[in-house]
């Protein structure tokens, strides 16, 4: 068992019995549903929008290639320098020395899920770099020093009251349960930086090739301030963000709105589209766009599992997720958690290590019905399990589905193995619950269903006789 | 009509009473119901697991046997979906590809074979209680099923039917799952319950054994009187 396996089991043994979480985490997401399904009801046919929404990714995903270049080519032609990255090594790289090389001190960043998936922060402070996340939620989780909780809601997990403590050992502020207030007490905080930076590094949430612009979508504002104060703008983003036109659009604002927040549209949606331009008078000097592969492009090789590419980010399938839902963001241990986290992460950081994230599912295919892209996100785990029992079996459990095949194709032997089972059934009482009890993963907290005194084939031959002498 | 009734392992052994239920009310609809003896598993275990070719031993006997049935009839949401939408991807490309596909055609749970395959809602059942419906994963969601069993319910006299919040929540079963990751498990089911307990009904009912099988441990376990029964056990209650 890979050592994040145990720790994922460690923290799921934890959380799943920490009754506060539970209760927070599902009546915070029982009211986002309720907000969800009023705004889907706007949507003249939800379905076929789902329906347009995933094949307008399948086209962009499937001509990534010429899309890409597109997207590069008009950036460029207004001045933003490009930059293609295939590691995350590379891309910290390159921005790091793009932050030395303004001698810079103070970055602002707006949220990025990108930028934790390459772990950005740690590698600009280990540079000597002061950065501040501007989002209300990462900049709670950062003085936290946690990472996000969830790929939207990154601080979902707490409550007015955690924050309140968390401003006043922090900010020094005095306590307050209002959100409001609370807000300002952040909104305070953060104003001096954004006066302070040098640079301002933000994400994506859409790339759209036709015009080469970036579109991001926030309720705060704080994105924008971010690229707009500081003199040098950074964009990271990983290369399945494009769309091919802008009128996408119009359909893709109002569904991550819609599935990620159960919002019509989200407060503030912008478009970049390049530096300060002569005769402009303000935006950045300078725009840095940073493209991440990160095994993207193995992804894509993948004609099974290809369409997670399509992935917006929205967090649609970690609201409905009944295991997200009970064990939490952080237990997954990885960036980007619930079921999408649990079908990529394999792919971006290796499948012996991460398959039992695609294992622990109950693969009830709530994701994959919510996905508005429609990602056969349920599917993809049972692939998954299949390529990690391939590559490398684990010889007891194959051992056991051997030998369960052969007794099961033997009608006479699986009958002994009913009789036995019932035979023994009485004596299990002895070792219920107890390191001895081979069921102790059932039993520990269920009861067992006990073998019938009669099975249902033993009674259908008897009926089968009854009927035959009638 | 002869219906091939396939009875899944667990529920031969452990839950018997619903496939004789299911045998009571076929033949009462009038048709022939024959029941393979042979075959005991649809390989969903190994299949869930990844380990695809063990799942294949399994499977193979089964597409033999039942290829040349009129219609298959599956006492589990779960098993049905199995043979319905996983058997053809099992065999995709094995030369069982096309009785794989052929199969999947002819492959029904057992209250949609009732409603939308026979046309019958009304079975003449009784059952004076109050019940809470809980969606098995597999047959909502692989298989579609909704309307069915609620449309079965309806018609049940005395029966008041009681809808939970999250009905459509998986429970927490989710086969080898439950055993792999039983935390996880336990707690998703501890939802299913509260939701359940919540309405005040008598009894948990779903279209799938094995849910409740994972449902009424934890209930048992916390020697609570809410009880679970399977759909066709309702519906056999004449
Ligand atoms: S997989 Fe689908 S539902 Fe999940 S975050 Fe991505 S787009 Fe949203």
């Amino acid at each position: 068992m890979s050592s994040e396996s145990q720790e994922f089991l460690q923290q799921a043994e934890v959380i799943t019995k920490d009754l506060r979480h539970r209760g927070l985490i599902q009546t915070a997401l029982r009211k986002y549903e309720v907000a969800r399904d009023k705004r889907k009801s706007a949507f003249g046919d939800w379905q076929s929008s789902r329906q347009a929404a995933a094949e307008t990714k399948w086209e962009a995903i499937n001509h990534l290639d010429k899309y890409l270049t597109e997207f590069a080519d008009k950036l460029e032609a207004r001045g933003t320098k490009v930059h293609w990255c295939s590691t995350p090594d590379q891309a910290r790289d390159i921005i790091v020395k793009i932050i030395a090389d303004k001698k810079a001190r103070c970055v602002i960043k707006s949220k990025a899920m990108t930028a934790e998936e390459i772990h950005l922060n740690a590698a600009m402070e280990k540079a000597g770099f002061e950065v501040v996340e501007s989002d209300l939620g990462e900049y709670i989780v950062q003085l936290r020093k946690e990472p996000p909780y969830h790929i939207v809601f990154p601080a979902m997990h707490l409550t007015r009251d955690d924050i309140s403590d968390l401003f006043q050992k922090e900010l020094g502020s005095a306590p307050t349960r209002e959100p409001e207030e609370l807000t300002m007490i952040a909104r305070r905080a953060l104003r001096k930086k954004y006066i302070q930076a040098d640079v301002g590094i933000t994400g994506a949430n859409f790339a759209i090739a036709e015009t080469g612009m970036i579109s991001l979508t926030e309720n705060e504002g704080n994105a924008r301030l971010t690229a707009a104060l500081p003199k040098t703008m950074i964009t990271l983003l990983g290369i399945e963000k494009i769309l091919p036109k802008m009128e996408d659009l119009a359909l893709f604002l109002p569904m991550l709105a819609t599935a990620g927040a159960g919002q019509t549209v989200t407060g503030y949606n912008t478009l970049y589209g390049g530096p300060k331009q002569p005769g402009e008078v303000d935006g950045p000097e300078e725009w840095h766009v940073v493209l991440l592969d990160n095994q993207r492009s193995i992804l894509l090789a993948d004609p099974e599992q290809r369409d997670s590419l399509h992935c917006i980010r929205c967090g649609a399938c970690l609201n409905v997720c009944p295991i997200f839902r009970n064990v939490g963001g952080h237990t997954y241990g990885t960036t980007y958690s619930g079921p999408i986290g649990s079908v990529i992460t394999p792919h971006l950081r290796g499948l012996q290590s991460w398959k039992h994230l695609s294992s622990s599912s109950s693969l009830c295919g709530a994701c994959t019905e919510t996905c508005p892209v429609k990602i056969d996100l349920h599917h993809h785990l049972l692939q998954n399990r299949r390529n990690a029992s391939q590559e490398e079996p684990n010889a007891m459990e194959q051992t056991a589905y051997k030998a369960f095949g052969f007794v099961a194709n033997r009608p006479g032997m699986w009958q002994v193995g009913k009789e036995l089972a019932r035979m023994f059934q009485p004596l299990h009482k002895f070792v219920l619950g107890t390191k001895l009890d081979p069921a102790r993963a059932w039993t520990a907290t269920r009861d067992v269903q006990p073998v019938a005194k009669e099975s249902f084939k033993e009674w259908w031959q008897k009926h089968k006789a009854e009927k035959q002498a009638k | 009509m002869t219906v091939t009734l396939f009875v899944p392992c667990f529920v031969d052994a452990l839950f018997p009473q619903v496939g004789i239920n299911m045998v009571h009310i076929l033949e009462k609809l009038g048709h022939r119901v024959e029941c393979p003896e042979e075959i005991a598993c649809c390989g969903q275990p190994a299949f869930n697991s990844g380990y695809w070719d063990e799942a294949r031993c399994v499977a193979e006997p089964v597409l033999k046997r039942l290829k040349d049935s009129e219609a298959v009839v599956i006492a589990s949401g779960s098993c049905g979906a199995m043979l319905k939408v996983f058997y053809p991807q099992l065999f995709a490309d094995k030369p069982e590809a096309h009785a794989a596909h052929e199969l999947s055609g002819k492959v029904w749970e057992f209250s949609d074979f009732l409603v939308k395959k026979l046309g019958v809602t009304d079975l003449g059942a009784k059952f004076p209680a109050k019940v809470t419906f809980h969606d098995g994963c597999h047959g909502l969601r692989e298989l579609g099923i909704k309307s069915s069993p609620r449309k079965l319910l309806e018609k049940v006299q005395g029966l008041e039917l009681i809808e939970m919040q999250d009905a459509e929540t998986c429970c927490g079963f989710g086969g080898t799952f439950a055993a792999k990751f039983p935390m996880i498990s336990t707690a998703m089911g501890e939802v299913k319950c509260a939701s359940a307990k919540d309405t005040g009904a008598d009894y948990i009912v779903s279209n799938d054994s094995s849910c409740l099988m994972h449902v009424q441990g934890l209930l048992s376990r916390e020697g609570h009187k809410l009880k679970t029964l399977h759909l066709a056990e309702i519906l056999g209650n004449q």
